[in-house]
């Protein structure tokens, strides 16, 4: 029998455990440098932060749970991706097969679901914190615009999920939602003006949104791809210009009186 | 069932319900340490986290940062596996619920609808609110109370702030969750739903209680006169009291930066007073002209 340190130094003298880690780990000043930067996904850090940046006090790590909340989110969306067909005919049959025939399917969507009103409200919460510290001052006013459109797009990302499963509640809300777009000034057919521009429900904002007159197939399959695609590429890629600029802008903002 | 416990623990109902307890949470925890904050300045001394040290991220702020995770994890997971996500019926476009609701986080606006025109409620006033949310930073020229809670330093704007945050966005979605019924009627959570029930308010418009028909062109020109001197009011009454009161912060102000700042606050208030006239003198309209109505 061996024991458990040389089983591990053998694993660790394993050519492609070497290949992979490159270096021991020996708890050293370079080392913990080492391993900040040497690793892609923790090197958005810096190698060391303020006190405060570890205190939950100070940023009660709202802005981090948003982020951890919308990797649950794609997680769980993609695996619900392999289930679904964003069809009239299909899409709620889709669904109702996730409670009866997918394995864990209900859970999944559970935590989707819980997961985004999650998401909405920590990122409400982490805004109201930012503003209550004054972290939105210089030099940080752009990352506050920044965060204001990650906002919308949160809102966004959500409203457009909700017409997906194709059942009364997110038919109607949708209905809701969009009977907003045709009472946009000039643009909407309902909207103050609009006659001077020869708007009616067949060429106004509405009719874009929805691919049509109405909420149907058209529409179902544009809030799929919103949703699925082109909202989270551009959440994503406005993530990392925030966390890039909160590091730029010099961490979690420290008093400056 | 008691109508009240029906709607708080219908499972979508539950994230606001989460929501009202995660918001005072956090409310009295900031406004705590401002206050804490505001002692320690008022005595001369450093605020929280003046005089910082450096820690290492590797591994105080990662293994924070992994407990947090497995926190939220937790948390979730017991969330998913105690309350299932609804499925209504399949969707039907001959039969509209009622009342047909916008998701939660949108509440705060379809309640607007009841106080203005849906281009204002549903397009105009959400774009000014993001472009004034946007604007913060540039228009707040405070330097104090950067990077640390405090309330003594910056009154106004955590005022502001707070007054917009709490009651025109959190307050409106809890009322349009909880305190409306079909036909968007007001219930309270004891009141059963009833589908019957209409209201007949005798709504009337500003000029007609001076007893001015307000599509009439008195009336049109009335409804301007009143909104024309809220606005122009709006913008002008603010610079001549700080020309008087304090013409150095004028100064340092900007022509810019103060029709933005007033324009955005009096569009801001243009809520809390339309909803007043709505609800306590029941009236719809300020003004109507052919094209629209305010
Ligand atoms: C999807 C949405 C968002 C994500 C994932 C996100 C993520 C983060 C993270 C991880 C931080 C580091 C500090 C912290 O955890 O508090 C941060 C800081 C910051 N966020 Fe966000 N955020 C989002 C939305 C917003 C919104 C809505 C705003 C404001 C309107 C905002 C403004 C800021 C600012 C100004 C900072 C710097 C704060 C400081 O230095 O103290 N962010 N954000």
């Amino acid at each position: 029998m061996k024991s458990l340190p040389e089983i591990t130094n053998q694993v660790k003298k394993n050519l492609i455990w070497k290949s992979i880690f490159r270096r021991d780990y020996r708890n050293t000043v370079r080392d913990r440098a080492q391993a900040v930067f040497g690793n892609v996904f923790l090197h958005l850090h810096p190698v060391q932060v303020r006190e405060s940046a570890v205190k939950l006090r100070f940023t009660w790590g709202m802005g981090g749970i948003t982020f951890f909340a919308y990797l649950l989110l794609i997680i769980t969306g993609v695996v619900l991706m392999f289930y679904y067909h964003p069809s009239i005919d299909q899409a709620y049959t889709d669904i109702k097969d996730l409670e009866f025939q997918v394995p864990f399917g209900v859970i999944l969507r559970n935590l989707h679901r819980w997961g985004a009103h999650f998401m909405v409200i920590v990122v409400m919460i982490h805004m109201f914190r930012v503003f209550m510290t004054g972290s939105y001052k210089a030099p940080r006013q752009f990352n506050w615009g920044v965060g204001v459109i990650l906002l919308v797009l949160t809102f966004l990302l959500s409203f457009t999920g909700y017409l997906t499963p194709w059942d009364q509640l997110g038919f109607w809300a949708i209905t809701v939602g969009t009977n907003m777009g045709a009472a946009t000034p000039l643009l909407g057919y309902q909207g103050p003006f609009s006659e001077f521009l020869h708007i009616t429900p067949f060429n106004d904002v509405r009719f874009a949104l929805l691919g049509g007159a109405l909420v149907g197939g058209n529409a179902l399959l544009r809030s799929y791809i919103w949703h699925c695609v082109a909202i989270p590429l551009i959440a994503t890629i406005l993530m990392f210009v925030h966390f890039w600029r909160v590091r730029k802008d010099g961490g979690i903002s420290k008093p400056q009186k | 069932m008691n109508p009240f416990i029906e709607i708080i623990t219908q499972p979508d109902n539950i994230a606001i319900v989460i929501m009202i307890f995660m918001v005072s949470f956090f409310m009295v925890w900031a406004f705590q340490q401002a206050f804490h904050n505001d002692r320690l300045l008022a005595a001369g001394l450093p605020v929280d986290g003046e005089n910082d040290k450096f820690v290492d991220t590797f591994k105080p702020l990662v293994r924070i940062e992994l407990i947090i995770a497995l926190v939220v994890m937790v948390g979730l997971t017991i969330w998913s596996i105690a309350v299932d996500a609804p499925l209504e019926e399949i969707a039907n476009p001959t039969l509209t619920p009622n009342p047909a609701k916008a998701p939660w986080y949108f509440l705060g606006l379809q309640e607007l609808l009841v106080y203005f025109d849906p281009w204002l409620a549903g397009v105009v006033l959400p774009s000014l609110i993001v472009v004034g949310l946007i604007a913060i930073p540039y228009i707040d020229i405070n330097p104090k109370g950067n990077g640390y809670y405090t309330f003594a330093e910056r009154k106004w704007s955590i005022i502001i702030f707070s007054f917009g945050f709490f009651v025109l966005w959190l307050l409106l979605i809890v009322i349009g969750v909880f305190f409306r019924g079909p036909g968007w009627l007001w219930y309270w959570p004891w009141q059963e739903w009833d589908h019957a029930r209409v209201v007949f308010e005798p709504f009337r418009d500003l000029s007609s209680v001076v007893g001015i028909d307000s599509r009439s062109l008195a009336g049109f020109i009335l409804g301007a006169i009143v909104t024309g001197a809220y606005m122009i009011g709006g913008m002008v009454w603010p610079y001549m009291y700080w020309k008087k009161n304090n013409p150095e912060f004028l100064t340092k102000l900007g022509m810019v930066r103060y029709i933005t700042t007033v324009f955005l606050f009096i569009t801001m208030m243009s809520i809390p007073i339309k909803m007043v006239l709505r609800l306590v003198f029941l009236i719809k309209y300020v003004w109507i002209t052919p094209w629209f109505s305010i």
